[in-house]
């Protein structure tokens, strides 16, 4: 069945997306995200002729040709009648622009911010420099705990309610909808929905310190079937390791430092200061979104974070060169 | 109008050299093995005390705000809190007052994370790096009232369980006085 | 400087004295002296206005290189140029340098120096506060870079939001000295605005009435009541951000019943005025610089009054679109997008007018125009990305992106700093005597067009396109690289627009061609002084007619006559019809001023370490300010 599910999802992700996945407001991925982007096209249009009706009219007042005028105070009563009717007009077209523009726009906020009653509710809790992610679900043990990466359902109402536990972030999927920032001491929210299946990516759209470059986070858009199994698998333990490599590498894993900051339900990691990574092995992404999942990316990174993301909170820690193929193994393996 | 020009850019280019602070974001693991030499018992034959081989180097992360910040963070995500609450004590001792049982020294509060002490504190090497090791025991030292106040953060960015480490009593006289103990800075 | 005896107020006036003896009497009276001690007790807006444009142009160009720094960075992806440390504190120094050490100061700056010349009058108000404003700036903006050349620079951008910027998040001293050197550039600003509104009220030559006044004053008056207005809203947030990291209160500490959005408040009610701080003085160069260069007087100089206190008035109420993505409440949030909408239509006003103005004129295009006209061009694209992000669901999708980078470059490079340098062509003649090279202007010119736009259009597009702003790298999967590439090659090309302006005022300074009294046969009162002027700037206090003095009375400008010679005196009239009531007397040059900012500067340096630096530093503080206000037996007092 897990076979399936990575079948499938696999299939679904090679097929739509390209590279880190898109993060284009004018690709719109969701029905919210395709509102604001007609919206933004309006905008451009209307202010474009404006300005492009403003340039006219200024090199038409350069290169007119005009009567000498030896004395400049001298002005015709006519001419500054008509240039104050023009100029009146001229006022009353931008009042009512801005009027239509404010009513689009008041309009849409209303439309887009309306909420309806999700069928998934997920916290996010942003800390520097990573996205804590837990499912809210029915039943406590049934809840999800992943990081930095969101699955939802296709065509349904997400909610995502927003933390943060140190200082401000803001959470941004432009091809899904706008941001909204995670600020300590308030919850805010924020409704989305998928059309499609696909990954799309987003970033932290506030700056909050050194990584903020680099605090990236996909979301996975999956059909709702393989979206409930995959609910299913996460919610589960890790299992246990089977080959010897594996089995080295959990060793490892509880010997070092990793224990100290990270979890790995089913075993003694229990920490909650850095990411969940029970499920690692499984995720797309690497290190908030920023390096795509290999074996390869999991060495580096854990090998030197400092390298990748310069003052991130995870240390350089002294690996021996014969434990890092275990340790990737069993990371890699944790599906 | 040249001369004025060319004192002021050779002040520009001195001020340029110095350096108020240094924020190292990665140290390297294997150099930055501890070559402290702490003794674990404050007694030992003849009138002087043991031995002991102190580098001093490490009086740097006690100078630097950005360390005793970090140490701070890292008191509490390694659940320092656990048994020492905010540095009240609890099932540990408390990190606030002027007893110090195995020394107030920095490296001696390394020593003391780094080894473990009986009776219940446990030893984190190979679990915290060595260069967390000295930001933990600076911010130790911060609850101390050890670090100076332009050094130490004058209050938390939550609930308030005490007063900013800037603004802790510094550690009293007898402290110093007691023989066998490492001095306080 | 001798006081004429005390027993009866038998001074001589200008009356009767023939136009030598009067020049050297008045010279003599109203010069600084050659020594250092005598520069430095400088009271003339004219030394004290050039100081400040100088200092000025040198944070640009500080602010201007940390630019090129990170552009350099950006140019591609995952760049090791600069690490997140040194890139954090060189966003977070190019912002504050620009925003608080030269775009406010700059258009201060031409204040202080062209008010009193185009309002008639001998000197500012409060002269010796004027260079207290100075000096206090100046060791702002020394205390600043000093900082950063020490590695305690701030890195937590130019509006500093809390809790980054609290003292769990940002330890050490970086963030003190931001919000000290806020503190510093406050004062400073507020003095000036004081000294603008007085003089504008009080010191204009007789005959000004409100309607004669030329918009360039007028828009220095809106920006001096901004100034009154916003600034303290700065401060408090400043001071209690240090209260805060210093004494440990908890404003912005939400586990104690603070709030972190309260900050941000308190900055944009601050913050948003600001930018109509910087942007209304350039529209009083525009104004001014059109009106020489049409050849003809402003078209609907009313409807541009009122526009200008209307944009004064409305953008206090705009603030909150800097928060549409915290979370507050819809139609609240909807309310604020009205209003910045509808401040589009005192500007639009504005443009109408100017665009009339042309219309009817004829055009000499010379730099000062071409600048103006680079200023049409790029202000109306970035006034209009302004109506998008106005928008409360488009600013969803837009803030905090390179599209809002690109916004607001386009407003203050083409609203403020294109009208800037277009007024650095046109005065620098009065100011200097000598011609700026038009042909190193018209280069200058086109540099800098080409250069911001190819610099800044293609963030509208990066930011549309998922790039958030203060991101020190990008990864190369994202496809930004190219679009990037090119704005840091725009970038480069209007730094050497830059350049070429500094070689251009620095070769016409002993090169340049004379420049005589009005080069440009503009109207207004500074173009009937001596360029440079001399230091009493008009040997008899004109009378003024028109709202374009110069033009009304191309033979011989009428004066009025009656001030003293021999002591500092300045013509002192009423709020509205300028009606002569009093010859005021204006204050000797002294060292106090700058003795007082000395010992201010230390006040506030020390009190980002201890708070007993305010109690101990109230002591030089003190003496100071005594030493300054001692009754010095002026003959007014004696009489």
């Amino acid at each position: 069945m897990r076979f399936r599910l990575t079948l499938a999802a696999a299939s679904i992700l090679f097929f739509t997306r390209d590279c880190l996945a898109s993060q284009s407001t004018l690709d719109p991925q969701g029905p919210q995200a395709e509102h604001l982007a007609r919206l933004f096209w309006i905008f451009t249009g209307v202010c474009t002729f404006v300005w492009v009706a403003v340039m006219i009219v200024l090199l038409a007042a350069l290169i007119r040709r005009k009567a000498e005028r030896p004395d400049p105070l001298q002005l015709e009563p006519a001419t500054e009648r008509r240039s104050a009717a023009v100029v009146g007009g001229a006022v009353v077209a931008t009042l009512l622009t801005v009027v239509a523009l404010t009513a689009l726009s008041y309009l849409s906020q209303r439309q887009l911010f309306a909420r309806e009653k999700p069928a998934v509710t997920i916290k996010v809790t942003g800390l520097q420099w990573w996205w804590d992610v837990r499912y809210e679900t029915d039943s406590p043990d049934q809840t999800v705990t992943t990081a930095n990466e969101i699955y939802v359902p296709v065509g349904e109402p997400v909610t995502v309610k927003l933390a943060a536990n140190d200082v401000i972030h803001s959470f941004w999927v432009p091809s899904l909808f706008g941001k909204q920032d995670l600020i300590p001491g308030q919850e805010n929210e924020i409704q989305f929905k998928a059309s499609r299946p696909g990954v799309y990516r987003g970033q932290c759209a506030e700056f909050c310190g050194w990584q903020h470059a680099h605090m990236g986070l996909l979301v996975v858009a999956l059909p709702s079937p393989l979206f409930q199994q995959w609910m299913k698998l996460q919610s589960a333990p890790a299992a246990p390791p089977q080959d010897p490599i594996r089995k080295k590498g959990a060793e490892i894993f509880e010997s070092k430092a990793c224990i100290m900051c990270h979890t790995v339900r089913g075993t003694s990691a229990g920490s909650r200061v850095g990411p969940d990574l029970t499920h690692f092995g499984s995720r797309q992404s690497i290190a908030s979104a920023t390096l795509p999942m290999s074996r390869g990316n999991i060495a580096a990174w854990v090998v030197d974070p400092q390298g990748i993301k310069p003052g991130v909170n995870m240390p350089n820690v002294s690996i021996a060169p014969e434990e890092l193929d275990p340790l990737v193994s069993y990371l890699a393996g944790l599906q | 109008m040249k001369r004025e020009l060319t004192i002021a850019l050779l002040f520009v280019l001195l001020l340029a050299g110095c350096e108020r602070e240094d924020r190292p974001l990665r140290s390297d693991p294997v150099l930055n093995e501890n070559r402290e030499a702490i003794a674990l018992a404050t007694n030992s034959p003849g009138p002087t005390g043991p031995v002991e081989y102190k580098s001093g180097t490490r009086g740097e992360y006690e100078k630097v705000a950005f360390h005793v910040s970090q140490g701070k963070k890292l008191f509490t995500w390694y659940n320092c809190s656990g048994c020492h609450a905010n540095g009240g004590g609890g099932s540990g001792p408390a990190l606030m007052d002027d007893v110090w049982i195995y020394g107030s020294a920095i490296e001696n509060i390394a020593a003391s994370i780094r080894e473990g002490r009986p009776n219940g504190m446990p030893s984190f090497r190979g679990k915290v790096p060595e260069d967390q090791i000295w930001q933990i025991a600076a911010y130790v030292r911060a609850l101390g009232g050890f670090v100076s106040s332009d050094v130490a953060s004058s209050r938390h960015d939550q609930i308030y369980a005490h007063e900013g480490e800037a603004r802790l009593p510094s550690p009293s006289p007898r402290t110093s006085n007691q023989p066998g103990l490492a001095q306080p800075k | 400087m001798t006081v004429s005896d005390a027993t009866a107020r038998d001074d001589l006036r200008d009356t009767h004295l023939g136009d030598a003896e009067l020049h050297a009497r008045l010279t003599r009276t109203w010069r600084t002296g050659s020594g250092w001690i005598e520069r430095l007790s400088s009271v003339d807006h004219k030394v004290v206005g050039r100081r400040y444009i100088i200092t000025a142009f040198v944070f640009l160009c500080l602010g201007g290189l940390s630019a090129v720094a990170m552009r350099l960075q950006l140019a591609r992806p995952e760049a090791k140029l600069l690490g997140p440390d040194l890139y954090n504190q060189l966003f977070t120094m190019h912002g504050t340098t620009m925003m608080f050490l030269f775009a406010v100061p700059v258009m201060e700056a031409f204040a202080v120096y062209l008010v009193p010349l185009m309002l008639g009058t001998r000197n500012i108000a409060f002269p010796r506060l004027n260079a207290f404003s100075y000096w206090v700036y100046l060791f702002g903006g020394i205390f600043l870079w000093a900082s950063f050349m020490l590695k305690i620079g701030p890195d937590a951008g130019w509006f500093a939001y809390v809790p980054l910027s609290g003292p769990d998040y940002s330890p050490g001293k970086r963030v003190d000295v931001w919000a000290q050197m806020i503190t510093f550039t406050e004062v400073s600003a507020l003095a000036v605005a004081i000294e603008i509104i007085v003089t504008v009220f009080k010191q204009r030559a007789p005959g000004m009435t409100l309607d004669r006044i030329p918009l360039f004053v007028w828009s220095m008056l809106v920006m001096s009541f901004l100034i009154i207005f916003a600034m303290p809203a700065v401060m408090v947030a400043s001071t209690m951000l240090i209260l805060d990291r210093l004494v440990g209160t908890h404003f912005f500490n939400p586990a104690e019943g603070g709030d972190s959005l309260l900050w941000q408040h308190l900055f944009w009610f601050f913050g948003h005025p600001e930018v109509y701080i910087i942007f209304i003085p350039a529209t009083g160069m525009v104004s001014s610089i059109i009106v020489a260069f049409a050849r003809r007087p402003m078209f609907g100089q009313l409807p541009l009054v009122l526009s200008l206190i209307a944009v004064g008035f409305l953008s206090f109420g705009l603030w909150v679109h800097h928060m549409f993505t915290t979370g507050l409440p819809q139609l609240g949030a909807s309310f604020f997008t009205a209003s910045s909408m509808l401040i589009a239509v005192p500007n639009g006003i504005q443009i109408f007018c100017w665009l009339a103005t042309l219309w009817d004129g004829r055009p000499v295009f010379k730099t000062p125009l071409l600048f103006v006209l680079g200023f049409f061009f790029i202000f109306v694209i970035g006034g209009l990305s302004g109506v998008m992000v106005a928008s409360v669901p488009l600013d969803a999708q837009v803030h905090d992106t390179y599209f809002v980078v690109a916004h607001f470059h386009y407003v203050l490079i083409g609203g403020a700093v294109f009208p800037l340098i277009g007024a650095v062509y046109f005065w620098f003649p009065k100011i200097t005597g000598r011609m700026m090279s038009e042909r190193l202007g018209k280069w200058n010119f086109w540099l800098a067009f080409v250069g911001f736009n190819v610099a800044f259009f293609p963030m509208h597009i990066l930011g549309v396109q998922g790039m958030p702003r203060r991101v020190y790298t990008y990864l190369p999967e994202m496809g930004w690289g190219p679009l990037n590439l090119l704005s840091s090659a725009g970038a480069l090309i209007l730094f050497i627009s830059f350049v070429l302006l500094l070689i251009n005022v620095i070769t016409s300074l002993s090169r340049g061609r004379l420049a005589g009294d009005n080069p440009w046969d503009a109207g207004t009162l500074e173009w009937a002084t001596t360029s440079p002027p001399a230091p009493y700037n008009f040997s008899r206090i004109p009378f003024v007619t028109h709202r374009e003095p110069l033009w009304d009375n191309r033979e011989r400008l009428p004066v009025v006559t009656g001030l003293s010679v021999d002591s500092r005196e300045v013509v002192s009239g009423t709020l509205t019809e300028a009606y002569p009531e009093l010859r005021e007397s204006s204050p000797e040059p002294s060292i106090w001023p700058l003795l007082a900012a000395i010992a201010v500067a230390g006040t506030f340096l020390g009190s980002i370490f201890t708070p007993w630096a305010v109690v101990w530093g109230s002591i030089p503080v003190a003496i100071t300010l005594t030493g300054w206000f001692w009754p010095k037996g002026t003959p007014e007092d004696e009489k």
